[in-house]
């Protein structure tokens, strides 16, 4: 049986609280990890193996969170995400909103499109798919 | 060395591993005052070295492992002189980026009549990297700098396969 978008988002919340000691009120959908969650590079391995747990889901290495985008000189060109850096994101992260990092491709943005609604899309799409 | 001997390897699963807690220790003399205590921040590293050990053998001491984060660490009760340590660590979750794993920490108090039952003291949750697969791409040496010869020295001590 499907589970619904709250029935994730509850699991979601619950695997954020563990991981990054946050209170449950602090973890709303449009709550960004890094900036408003206080989650570290290190947070994101702990948040996947926690997310996997939680949902009997297997997470590839760089399905949840990308690899490598801000190092390749393709993709990150004057401190911007370029176009072909854009369009990887894209394709890898489907399950991502990439609007506010196109309207502002400064590559210190790429972190703000991981919100806990980036979760829960993520989430859906691995249980749901079938 | 935090550990003096591991006494149970179950590969990929879980190691135990044990530590007097000496007065001829220095890092015991005059620690939280008059108390001879042994410091939670080595308690803590007992334990990472118990599940460091646990997940370099599962990878075969290929990976270079270190440890990422402590996920969560409690311990109730004061660890003095004379009594032991046993750190029993639990492999979660392993795959090419790293490992977690969950850990509990015991105490064997000295006793008039010989060693008191293990009481848990505590719990140690941890999160190993493996820094050759880091998300950064960032490249470091060939050679295992983490896992040296000191880790496999004392599995081949305790009586195990060092792989």
């Amino acid at each position: 049986m499907a589970m619904t978008q709250d029935e994730i988002f509850g699991k979601v919340r619950g695997v954020l609280v563990e991981a990054l000691a946050v209170d449950e009120s602090d973890v709303t959908p449009e709550a960004v990890l890094t900036a408003d969650l206080g989650a570290e590079s290190i947070d994101f391995l702990d948040i996947v193996f926690k997310l996997e747990q939680a949902f009997g889901i297997k997470i590839g290495q760089g399905e949840l969170f990308p690899d490598n985008v801000r190092q390749d000189p393709k993709f990150v060109q004057d401190g911007k995400v370029t176009a072909e850096g854009l369009a990887a994101l894209e394709q890898r992260l489907p399950h991502a909103d990439l609007a506010a990092l196109r309207a502002d491709p400064r590559v210190g943005n790429v972190g703000r499109i991981f919100t806990v609604q980036t979760l829960v899309k993520f989430v859906d799409r691995k249980v749901n798919a079938s | 060395m935090w550990i003096d001997r591991i006494v149970e390897l179950v590969p990929r699963e879980r190691l135990v591993a044990v530590k007097s807690v000496s007065l001829g220790e220095e890092h015991l003399h005059g620690y939280a005052g008059a108390g001879a205590v042994m410091p939670g921040a080595l308690i803590v590293e007992g334990m990472a070295q118990s599940a460091g050990i646990l997940v370099g053998h599962a990878g075969g001491f290929r990976e270079k492992g270190v440890l990422a984060k402590v996920s969560r660490a409690t311990l109730e009760r004061e660890a003095v002189a004379g009594s032991t340590l046993r750190y029993t660590a639990r492999l979660e979750r392993l795959d090419a980026a790293g490992a977690s794993t969950r850990g509990v920490v015991e105490l064997i108090e000295p006793g008039a009549s010989g060693a008191a039952p293990a009481r848990e003291i505590g719990r140690i949750d941890l999160l190993f990297s493996h820094l050759d697969q880091n998300a950064a791409g960032r490249e470091f040496p060939a050679e295992n700098f983490v896992f040296g010869e000191s880790f496999r020295a004392i599995l081949r001590m305790s009586g195990f396969d060092a792989v």
